[in-house]
């Protein structure tokens, strides 16, 4: 059971790390930057809650 | 020949009476938002704010309770787990928020005090966790000090900043650089409340738009600009527009005086 909670992945080995040419970078870092990035652009791309909303009452108030 | 009694002005009241010019309480805690700041990108500065609470809670547990206990207890495991993914936390949405904040020209409008300091912070951040990192008291630590100590040594700072030493890095990463990055947090989060919060750049440009097709006297508000509603935070639109009209007494054409 503490196994099972312990880690969702293996971490108990050297890290694997992506290697071409001059760039060197761990997978666990590229994880990380490319997560950055979706999280970014969800954040631009996404509505936020609500905005619809308050967008149409302001303009139903401003039109009135 | 009497001389009319004229109330004393100390240094508190000139402090206080400063202090109030430049930040006054509806700026300081504002009713509402700007409409703009309806959208995911805004909330990472305040992510931001939130795991740093949390990194100073966990760490104020932390240094009360010692190695020994973040080591061999579960509960310690527990809270040492806490601070160090409130550290990724933090450095994820400050890094998030540095690149909204990059793509809107955040420094638009006189906000370049804003920028900097919150730059400054990020780069203070870093040695703050290296000094975490190479003071957990265990083999992870000295790998990670034994390291860093290459890198200081070539920037020629190793001869005072001597990460292989304990007691030296528990100080910079308990104190002084916490210290630092709260200090420069709250001036940052106080100049945001100052200058409002940067508005996009469509915003930006349709009220230059509007105030260049209003140059001539005598001044009247923006009729496509910002709202009531946008301005309630103080979210002045910044650059001074190309040909147009900017603020004849701000360099820097923004609206208003005290943004």
């Amino acid at each position: 059971m503490v196994n099972v909670l312990g880690a969702v992945f293996n971490l108990n080995n050297p890290a694997h790390v992506v290697h071409w040419h001059f760039f060197q970078m761990s997978v666990s870092n590229i994880v990380v930057i490319v997560a950055m990035l979706v999280v970014f652009a969800l954040a631009i791309l996404l509505p936020f809650p609500g905005a619809a909303r308050r967008q149409a009452a302001r303009e139903q108030g401003s039109g009135s | 020949m009497s001389v009319a009694a004229t109330p004393k002005r100390n240094w508190t009241v000139r402090t206080r009476e400063a202090g109030v010019a430049a930040l006054p309480p509806e700026k300081l805690l504002p009713e509402g938002q700007p409409t703009y700041v309806d959208s995911w990108i805004y909330i990472f500065g305040v992510a931001t704010l939130s795991a740093l609470i949390v990194i100073i809670g966990s760490g104020m547990i932390l240094t009360l309770k010692g190695p020994a206990w973040w080591h061999d207890t579960g509960i310690g495991h527990f809270f040492n787990s806490i601070h160090l993914w409130a550290v990724e936390l933090f450095f994820f949405t400050m890094v998030v928020h540095l690149w909204g904040k990059y793509w809107m020209a955040a420094w638009r409008g006189g906000r370049a005090k804003v920028w900097m300091t919150g730059a400054i912070t990020f780069l203070i951040a870093v040695p703050a966790a290296l000094t975490g990192y190479v003071s957990q008291q265990n083999f992870d630590a000295q790998w990670i000090s034994t390291q860093a100590k290459d890198a200081m040594n070539s920037l020629g700072v190793g001869a005072f900043f001597n990460v292989t030493n304990f007691g030296q890095m528990y100080s910079w990463h308990i104190l002084l650089f916490p210290v630092a990055v709260v200090a420069l947090v709250s001036a940052h989060v106080l100049l945001v409340r100052r200058h409002g919060v940067v508005p996009p750049f469509e915003l930006s440009e349709r009220d230059t738009v509007s105030r260049a097709s209003d140059a001539s006297p005598p001044p009247t508000p923006p009729a496509g600009g910002i709202s009531a509603g946008d301005s309630v935070a103080g979210g002045a639109p910044g650059g001074a527009p190309p040909g147009g009209a900017p603020n004849p007494s701000d360099p820097l054409g923004r609206q208003g005086a005290g943004s």
